[in-house]
């Protein structure tokens, strides 16, 4: 079992409350996942520059090296945020492989990605989640099954620029699909079977897909229990595989769209009793794009 | 506390889940028994909350004002329970006697196991809408999603709009009536003629539930009784 929340809004207005909504949303999943948490948010883009989100041992000193490498920089715990100009990202890359006890968990124009053990409000609090704005974010409190409790292990997993994927259940033949995803140069840092549908989805897009054309071939691939909801840098999809053993409820306002494993991570969204309710179909693919 | 709710008792007792804690309102409910004069709840701000109002012996009215989480209403025997809005997975999962009344729609396995009483669904209801349902009369005004009425054993599904895939897959001897379009049906489920006796129960079921729906839109299904006992030449259907 695991929670997961997802939130688009239409209402740029909003954009503001986004973390705090998701925040909200996540603590609310802790019992449908209380081991570990973690979202990806995007927010504001800078023309010219990409982000890095990495992630490193207690207390490193993030500022210290960002300022060797001449870039902006935005700590939160264990995570901070590189705001790179693009000419200069195979250097900063080198820079940073040359430093083991980093990692790389996520780059892109507009994502940050954040992730850690712990109960979901824990998780939220180091990592200012309610403070941070933007205009989507993806959320996932896990009750682990098929890997171990590692920050590693947590969602949301990106595998692709400005991608990220959250998943309830499990999937029987990733062994299978994460050997042909590698012959095809996708890289994998763990075992989890969530990271297997992730590259998916991210060779997918590589290869040209739209982020629902690359949904739909997920359905005939992946074998397993799934409830999916994936960010891109401007568009937001759900896809329940056909048996849907999963629950899954959304809710549609002028405002946005949300999503929660349950009715009640929704209950506190503004407008919230006039919002269009109801349960995503098994092997459908949904999906809203947002113009930039 | 008088509320001004549609579907509530003007003299209902009201319990507001905003400022009091579940438990205390089930207890409270699970205590009542046949001769008590608290006949009639109301219940405010429910938020999706888990197993609310399970286990009611007494033939009381609880009227729950919102949606509602997982299991509402399950194991009751007796009560007549009304949501105003949509219930979660396994609504009056395993009810032996009342009335469930969801006047929005329901997530999956309503009913499941259930072995009487009557559950009203007036939207639709999702995947395994009567799994394994055991006696239970239910009537879905909407469609059903896929596997609906898998496993059922006894009692009867009526759906006013359609069924999903795969509808009442290895049936034992629950009567489903569908008037709109089935995707598909199931391993041993089968059309039947309409009987009489089907007829008529078709008929006290829409009446019951405030249907006009004419019976004679209905076709029934039933099991082809092929796989109550293994043979070899079914293998493949099992």
């Amino acid at each position: 079992m695991c929670g997961i929340a997802g939130l688009f809004l239409k209402n740029r207005a909003l954009e503001p409350e986004l973390g705090s909504h998701l925040a909200n949303m996540l603590a609310v999943l802790t019992d449908r996942g209380p081991d570990s948490a973690g979202f990806a948010i995007y927010g504001q883009g800078n023309p010219g520059h990409i982000k890095f989100t990495l992630r490193g041992p207690a207390n490193f000193d993030f500022a210290k090296l960002a300022a060797e490498l001449h870039v902006t920089c935005t700590v939160d715990d264990d995570h901070a945020v590189f705001v790179i100009p693009e000419s200069c990202e195979a250097e900063i890359r080198a820079a940073i492989a040359a430093r083991p006890e980093l990692a790389i968990i996520a780059t892109g124009s507009r994502i940050e990605l954040y992730k850690g053990v712990g109960l979901p409000a824990d998780v939220s609090k180091r990592f200012s989640l309610s403070g941070k704005s933007g205009s989507h974010a993806i959320g996932h409190t896990r009750m682990a099954t098929e890997s171990a409790v590692t920050t590693q292990g947590a969602h949301p997993f990106s595998t692709g620029p400005d991608q990220c994927l959250v998943h309830n259940g499990s999937l029987s033949n990733h062994n299978d699909v994460r050997r042909t995803l590698m012959r095809q140069h996708i890289r994998f840092e763990t075992q989890n079977d969530t990271e297997v549908a992730a590259g998916f989805l991210s060779w997918k897009l590589r290869e040209g897909a739209r982020l629902n054309e690359a949904l739909t071939a997920a359905l005939d691939t992946l074998d397993g229990f799934y409830t999916f909801v994936v960010g891109t840098e401007s568009g937001f999809g759900v896809l329940r595989d056909p048996v849907a053993c999963k629950p899954a409820v959304m809710a549609e306002t002028e405002d946005y769209v949300a999503f929660g494993s349950e009715y009640r991570a929704l209950v506190d969204l503004p407008g919230i009793s006039k919002a269009n309710l109801f349960e995503p179909e098994p092997a459908k693919v949904y999906f809203w794009e947002r113009a930039a | 506390m008088k509320t001004a709710l549609k579907h509530a008792e003007p003299d209902a007792i009201s319990f507001d889940l905003a400022s009091a804690e579940l438990r205390t309102l089930n207890e409270a409910l699970q205590a009542l028994d046949a001769k008590t004069n608290e006949t009639a709840w109301n219940i405010l701000n429910p938020r999706g909350a888990h197993a609310l109002a399970v286990g009611i012996t007494a033939p009381v009215n609880v009227t729950i004002d919102g949606h509602v989480g997982y299991y509402c209403a399950g194991m009751n025997d007796g009560g007549k329970i009304t949501i105003t809005g949509n219930a979660g997975p396994g609504v009056a999962e395993n009810m032996m006697s009342g009335f469930v009344h969801v006047l929005g729609d329901a997530s999956q396995a309503a009913g499941a196991t259930a072995h009487g009483g009557l559950l009203v669904i007036e939207g639709n209801a999702s995947a395994r809408c009567g799994i394994s349902m055991k006696g239970v009369d239910i009537v879905v005004k909407g469609s059903v999603g896929h596997m609906s009425a898998f496993m059922a054993q006894s009692g009867n599904l009526v759906i006013l709009g359609d069924a999903g895939e795969a509808l009442g897959d290895s049936l034992y001897e629950a009567r489903l009536f569908v008037q709109g379009e089935v995707t598909s049906l199931g391993a041993d489920c089968e059309e039947k003629p309409m009987t009489e006796e089907d007829k008529a129960i078709l008929a006290i079921l829409l009446k019951k539930s405030g249907s006009d729906a004419p019976v004679q839109n209905f076709k029934r299904y039933g099991s082809a009784r092929t796989l109550y006992h293994f043979h070899v030449d079914n293998a493949g259907a099992y």
